[in-house]
């Protein structure tokens, strides 16, 4: 057995290299194809990051009446905290409220000494609540209409911002959508573009897999092979496509980071260097060796 | 050794390549197959290697039933054979060493007995100092000499010949016969299909002519006679 394998893979290479215009070939469609997948792979980077980046900007306030005790506000606020639903709750005192109102106003006269006049703070306490998904807030929204923390609200902010937020939401749901059928789809056609180059080359070499059967090769002498081929191919194009890639992403990452704020795909794709080679190469030699292995089948009858 | 028992070979109704053939061939026999193109030769020999089925008959090869040999056993009986073919088949992208030593590797066999064969049987065949040449890099007579010496380096019980001088000159084509008549003499069945008069003329060996797809003659020092 170990003779056989060793004897598959000198085959496999040495056909590889003997055949090097065809395994040049192959080797650049396979290329192709996994650009097209490493590109979706960082094109759903940059759409997770540019949703997450619109998300972080969307949450709800509670605001409570000025009766309303700190702890009273502080025990809803660990009410809320343990919802599913709730990423985090910041609270705002009366106190730091005006703080953050003096220095929204700083530069405006009448409204500093409209706030001195006033003498007291007129300002609310308030929470503002982050959900993990936008249409989560509908939920949260339900929860504050609850009577027992109903009794303390002043105003909700969901209910005035909820149609954009409802959009917001929806935009983001058909995105995500959207961007997981693309991938399908693309990495079908990835998929097929490969199988086809693969079934040309083997094709190109039926003749030659006859006179092997004539011989009186086994299948797996056969088809070996080609599988290994697949293998080397689809190692090749992964390792390739990302040495390509290197260079294109650190040119793209400046000018990517002006449009998704605090995204680096860059860096992204240096740390995850590894996992990226692996899916690449799981979709390279995966495709390529399946490729193989059907396209050399259909020469193996007799 | 090899028997023919009743074997038709039907396409269609219109198509009949075979029409009750029955013949046995002894082992260390040397027969020649011949007939007009279209006789039905290389159905004959494409059956007899598993390349085709039978529509009804059986045939035997030693301990095989050829006809009912399926996809994964048949690579275990053609190393029984060894196969000579009118168009060479050699592997493009091997030299003249790679493709003889082939047949043994496919056969299992351990790399230092090929590097013992191979030389002998390259050397046999008179192609010693051509063995890193690659098929393209051949003449016909070579190309042929190195499916011979493919065909018979894991010594098989039978040499199936089918048109081996097609494509040659008369000065390969002599050449070719008398390695083959070489090669029956040191005891190995030798079968061969041929539409070459002068060589069938000239072997003095069992002859069996078909026609239209049926036996018309079995002779043993037979000769090339088609009414």
């Amino acid at each position: 057995m170990i003779t056989k394998l060793s004897r598959i893979i000198h085959f496999g290479l040495q056909n590889f290299w003997r055949n090097g215009l065809l395994s040049t070939g192959t080797v650049a469609i396979t290329l192709l194809a996994l650009m097209v997948s490493l590109g979706l792979l960082l094109f759903g980077v940059v759409t997770d990051a540019a949703i997450a980046s619109v998300q972080d900007k969307i949450d709800i306030s509670v605001y409570f009446k000025t009766s309303t005790s700190e702890d009273q506000v502080l025990s809803i606020k660990q009410v809320l905290e343990a919802l599913p639903e709730v990423k985090n709750v910041d609270y705002v005192s009366r106190d730091q409220a005006m703080e953050i109102f003096k220095t929204e106003h700083q530069g405006d006269e009448s409204i500093s000494q409209a706030i001195n006049i006033l003498g007291s703070n007129p300002l609310e306490a308030y929470l503002n609540i982050r959900a993990h998904r936008p249409d989560q807030y509908a939920l949260i929204d339900e929860n504050l209409k609850n009577p027992s923390i109903g009794q303390y609200v002043s105003s909700r902010s969901y209910s005035e911002n909820q149609l954009v937020i409802d959009r917001l939401s929806r935009i983001i749901s058909n995105v995500n959508l959207g961007g997981f059928a693309l991938t399908i789809i693309l990495a079908l056609v990835a998929g097929l573009i490969v199988y086809n180059t693969i079934r040309l080359a083997i094709y190109s070499g039926r003749d030659e897999i006859g006179i092997m059967r004539a011989v009186g090769a086994s299948n797996f002498l056969v088809r070996g092979p080609f599988m290994v081929d697949g293998i080397l191919t689809g190692t090749l194009a992964a390792v390739l496509s990302l040495i390509i890639a290197a260079p294109v992403l650190s040119f793209l990452s400046s000018k990517l980071g002006g449009f998704v704020p605090g995204l680096n795909i860059f860096q992204y794709f240096y740390t995850h260097i590894f996992g990226l080679l692996g899916l690449q190469l799981l979709f390279g030699v995966g495709v390529c060796t399946i490729s193989s292995f059907l396209a050399a089948r259909r020469y193996l009858k007799n | 050794m090899i028997a023919f028992q009743n074997v038709f070979k039907i396409y269609n109704s219109h198509s009949v390549a075979l029409e009750d053939i029955a013949f046995q061939v002894s082992p260390g026999e040397f027969i020649s197959l011949v007939g007009r193109s279209g006789a039905g030769k290389s159905t004959v020999i494409r059956l007899l290697i598993g390349e085709e089925k039978p529509t009804k008959g059986r045939i035997f090869f030693g301990q095989y039933e050829v006809n009912k040999l399926t996809d994964r056993e048949l690579p275990a009986f053609r190393r029984h054979v060894g196969v000579v073919f009118q168009d060479f088949r050699l592997l493009p992208m091997k030299s003249a060493y790679e493709n003889v030593a082939f047949a043994l590797e496919v056969a299992g066999r351990p790399q230092r007995e090929i590097s013992d064969l191979v030389p002998q049987v390259l050397d046999m065949v008179g192609l010693g100092d051509k063995g890193k040449n690659f098929p393209h890099e051949l003449s016909g007579g070579e190309k042929q000499r190195v499916a011979i010496a493919r065909a018979m380096v894991h010594r098989p019980e039978v040499i199936i010949a089918d048109e081996p001088t097609g494509n040659l000159d008369p000065f390969h084509t002599m050449e070719i016969i008398n390695l083959l008549l070489k090669i029956n003499q040191l005891g190995t069945t030798l079968v061969l299909a041929t539409h070459n008069k002068d060589i069938v003329n000239g072997l003095n060996k069992r002859v069996i002519t078909l026609d239209h797809g049926r036996i018309i003659r079995d002779e043993e020092k037979g000769k090339y006679i088609l009414v």
